[in-house]
């Protein structure tokens, strides 16, 4: 491997470790001493706890201890918190519901912890955790959205009245109604969004260790942003102080958002070790993840759509009713208000927008960011708008997206955003001819004659990465910063690590990283090498989710290379007796421009180490830090477009072609990029045709195994078609919008609109399951 | 408890474990190779596939005392010293992994399928066999392309060493 830069197809650095199963994740640690913990949790989506007897627990072999609520509570530990304050429109805060780490005599989902029992072994905890006998008073349940705010329904919280955490509201609502008031046209939808399960395959795992000796706690634990959990775990749940506690999250089998939060079990495990004063383990089995990692989605929706004579949008009203879950999780109120209703006005001139939404308590895991949070929820709900109208109108879909589209930046939108830059058009014709979209009907006459129904849809999406201004999260409730932190040490023999916030569990910025730096100084990308994920090594970071490290992570090393380089080069100048101004770094050489006067760049570094001839005053060394707080959000955008047949006998729906032509600003490393629309592409598909989280009327989730969670498979997919389109984001210093959303954001609207096209019935829900297009083909047969 | 004895990764090992052990537990907690990983309770994932006598097992499926007396291969034992295996090098090649979890599993069990229908597999056989394997990450494009890849490449080592 040589010098890399931006833009080149680099293999992965991390690689190697993965394919010769040398990954290190968190269930692969194990520390002398440690032991085992079990979670004991509720079998009731809703009871009261009148007793709690672990005697015969407590007697089983190898077992160390029981912990349950009360001990927590009495411990100081603090309950789990919700990390961005979102106000009704009435001002009044929203209504958190307390959340303790181990229920404090009620439960109000199936799965929520209640004890941990530690043992000598995992099947000892698991044993003794089944032998806990816990006295339930049931109470009565419910788990959809729209059924918690209607009378008489059960109530979750005291704090909650009808089960209501806020009312919330965005736009315009008087501009919005006389939009409405003498159009030529109303399209209206009820929209579903289902819910669905992040279902990252390394399940969560929490290592606990608190060393008496030395009065210090490490954790080891799946998380997209380890120095996030240090903080909430020492400022708002008082299980260590800050300094005395370290966050190591190593290799990470995919997050997707599951990995985000804060959860229980990282908390209960690292108190208590404290409290046993052996290390303590924790693994989540696949059912423990699905019924206890944060759900994603769940919105139940309806949409109306104005329009003028030529056929413009004139105005959008949208009501939403966003299930939350039993309890607010850490961004939970964010993801169903800021990073949802602020992107309804999608790729399109919409001069009035008006949105409500209710964020509503259910008796059902937690829901949360998942690879999309609120994007894909918006542009699901436009894209079947765009495509609803223009059948109704009778012009083809590409037609009426080109009446509408955005054609001028920086453009402001009616809900907060100001998109820097894109060319939407550009995307969706480039998606046309990689469809074939003008040979689509001889395609369908052809399926026709073989007794299948051919459909085409499509989906052009806009998205908001890159999370975000912290001065503007902050002014919307944000608890915290948003911006992200890098360091760069040069070694005195050139070689460099780069120190990120950023983490990668799949995303390859080992890899990535380095390439940005190889192409600064022209050194080999074997060279570098990027420390993440561990807070005694890294000072501080906000973490990997919602495709920001390379928009802000990535930005946060360009500010710090542009210190190591500024230092260079003064010491260049000096040492090769040039004017610091006609110095430049490249292919491994400190030169003076011009001449054949220059240096090796390992020289200039081991000067800036020995310190024998710097300039006058100069410290010593070669290492630089910056913080980068990113001026806006970034905008990418594309379109996508599904081809599919359906089987009329069976309902079966198989994607024939499936193309992606995506703007996402410049590319680091086309291959990696590739890669993610892949994997958002197949999650967003899934979501389409698949996945479901379903609970039944007594709150208990039916779907908590991948034998009832349809998971995407190989089988299920094709080959997708894939191309990236330019035009480079204005407000970050390479130029990058991130790319690790949009597959998840842009497909399940072009599923849809494909299956719908081809059935001829626009009554449809995800997952369009065969029996679901079964009975949408029978009903307008 | 049992003492269980087999061959892994051609060196004889033992170890005590209970009865209920899983080979996967005992690969992972006795013999601390933790390439193998768990994803699910159901054997339904394929992070766990190992070699047994020659064919991927899902190792979470069978008890450790099961595989008594065996030759078990991990994805620890495939590569040649430092030379990867084919199947290793196309994944790296076509960018088949991102987060890896799944990545040991999928190695192992398209090295099957490779040994099974050498250079004819094709993709849609792939697809259908990669049936038990479920990876969250890659949309599965890239490691059909490099199961395929190394099928062909193996299968053209093969007729190469026929020819020899
Ligand atoms: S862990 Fe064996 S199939 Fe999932
Ligand atoms: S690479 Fe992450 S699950 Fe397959």
């Amino acid at each position: 491997m040589g010098v890399e830069g931006i833009g080149a197809k680099v293999l992965r650095k991390e690689d190697r470790r993965f394919i010769t199963g040398m990954g290190r994740y968190t269930d692969d640690m194990s520390v002398p001493g440690m032991k085992y913990a079990a979670f004991v949790r509720s079998p009731h989506a809703h009871a009261k706890i009148t007793s709690i007897d672990a005697s015969a627990a407590r007697d089983m072999p190898g077992v160390i201890d029981f912990l349950d609520g009360q001990q927590l509570k009495a411990d100081g530990i603090g309950n789990i918190i919700c990390g961005w304050q979102v106000n009704s429109k009435d001002g009044s805060p929203m209504k958190m519901g307390a959340y303790p780490a181990l229920a404090d005599g009620v439960v109000r989902y199936v799965g929520q912890p209640i004890g941990i029992v530690v043992a000598d072994t995992r099947n000892q905890a698991r044993d003794a955790a089944d032998a806990v006998m816990i006295e339930y008073e049931e109470l009565p349940v419910v788990v959809k959205g729209p059924d918690a705010l209607k009378d008489g329904a059960p109530q979750l919280h005291p704090e909650a009245e009808n089960n209501l955490c806020f009312d919330w509201e965005i736009g315009d609502e008087g501009a919005t109604a006389k939009a409405f008031e003498n159009p030529a046209k109303v399209i209206r939808l009820d929209i579903l969004n289902n819910r669905l399960s992040p279902n990252p395959i390394e399940p969560r795992a929490a290592l606990g260790h608190y060393n008496p000796a030395e009065d210090h706690y490490t954790c080891y634990t799946t998380s997209q942003n380890p120095h996030v959990a240090r903080l909430v775990m020492s400022a708002f749940y008082n299980v260590a102080p800050e300094h005395k506690l370290r966050v190591i999250a190593p290799d990470v089998g995919g997050g997707f958002g599951a990995k985000i939060y804060i959860y229980p079990e990282e908390i209960v495990c690292l108190w208590a070790s404290r409290r046993t004063l052996v290390p303590v383990k924790w693994t989540s089995d696949r059912t423990e993840a699905f019924l206890t990692d944060a759900h994603g989605r769940d919105h139940v929706s309806k949409v109306e759509m104005a329009l003028d004579e030529n056929h413009r949008i004139t105005g959008l009203r949208v009501e939403t009713i966003a299930n939350l879950g039993a309890y607010m999780s850490l961004f939970s109120s964010a993801t169903p208000t800021y990073l949802y209703a602020t992107l309804l006005s999608g790729q399109y001139n919409i001069p009035a927008i008006y949105a409500n939404v209710k964020a509503v308590y259910t008796n059902t895991a937690p829901v949360d960011a998942y690879r999309g949070a609120g994007r894909p929820e918006a542009t699901y709900l436009i894209e079947r708008t765009m495509e609803t109208a223009a059948r109704e109108l009778g012009i083809s879909p590409a037609e009426f997206r080109r009446i509408n589209f955005i054609r001028s930046f920086p453009h402001q939108t009616p809900v907060i955003m100001n998109y820097d830059t894109g060319d939407f058009e550009a995307c969706m014709e480039a998606g046309m001819r990689m469809a074939d979209v003008a040979g689509f009907e001889e395609r369908r006459t052809e399926a026709k004659s073989r007794g299948k129904l051919r459909g085409l849809g499509m989906s052009c999406y806009i998205e908001a990465c890159g999370i975000a201004p912290s001065k503007a999260v902050g002014s919307l409730g944000a608890g915290v910063g948003l911006w992200e932190s890098a360091e760069i040490r040069v070694n005195p023999v050139g070689t460099i690590e780069v120190l990120t916030g950023s983490h990668s569990h799949g995303q390859g910025h080992e890899t990535t990283f380095a390439q940005v730096v190889s192409q600064r100084f022209g050194v080999p990308v074997e060279n570098v090498q990027i420390v993440h994920g561990d807070t005694d090594k890294v000072q501080f970071g906000m973490g990997t989710y919602g495709s920001r490290s390379g928009a802000v992570g990535c930005s946060a090393i360009v500010k710090a290379l542009d210190k190591v380089e500024a230092k260079a080069k003064k010491i260049g100048a000096h040492l090769l007796e040039a004017d610091e101004g006609d110095i430049v770094i490249e292919n491994g050489e400190v030169k003076v421009a011009g001449t054949d006067k220059k240096l090796a760049w390992h020289e200039v570094c081991l000067g800036a180490y020995t310190g024998h001839n710097l300039p006058d005053g100069m410290e010593p060394g070669l290492k630089e830090g910056a913080f980068y707080d990113p001026q806006n959000f970034t905008f990418p955008a594309g379109c996508y477009i599904c081809e599919v047949e359906v089987d009329p006998d069976t309902g079966v729906t198989k994607i024939v072609q499936f193309i992606a032509a995506d703007d996402f600003g410049n590319v680091i490393n086309p291959m990696i990029v590739e890669g993610q629309v892949h994997g958002g592409l197949a999650q967003g598909i899934g979501q389409a045709l698949l996945e479901g989280v379903n609970y039944d009327e007594s709150g208990q989730l039916v779907t908590a195994s991948y034998m009832d969670y349809a998971m995407p498979r190989a089988w299920d997919l094709p080959m997708f078609k894939v191309e990236t389109l330019v035009t480079p984001c204005t407000t970050n210093p390479l130029g990058l919008k991130g790319c690790g959303e949009a597959g998840a954001i842009g497909a399940p609207p072009a599923v849809i609109n494909a299956i719908t096209d081809a059935i001829g019935n626009n009554d449809l829900t995800m997952p369009a399951t065969p029996e679901k297009v079964w009975n949408a083909i029978n009903a307008v047969a | 408890m049992s003492t269980v004895s087999m061959t892994v990764n051609g060196r004889k090992v033992s170890g005590e474990c209970e009865d209920r052990t899983l080979l996967v537990h005992f690969l992972r907690d006795n013999l601390h190779l933790t390439g193998t990983h768990v994803g699910c309770d159901t054997s339904q994932c394929g992070a766990c596939v190992v070699h047994l006598d020659g064919k991927s097992v899902k190792s979470c499926t069978m008890l450790a005392v099961q595989a008594s007396g065996s030759e078990v291969t991990t994805i620890e034992g495939i590569a040649k010293g430092q030379d990867l295996h084919a199947v290793q090098t196309a994944f790296k090649e076509h960018h088949g992994l991102q987060c890896g979890y799944c990545t040991p599993g999928m190695i192992m069990t398209i090295t099957d399928m490779i040994n099974r229908h050498g250079s004819d597999l094709d993709e849609e056989t792939v697809r259908e066999e990669l049936d038990g394997n479920i990876c969250r990450c890659t949309g599965y494009h890239n490691i059909v392309k490099a199961a395929l890849d190394a099928a062909s490449k193996m299968g053209a080592g093969q007729q190469q060493v026929a020819a020899e």
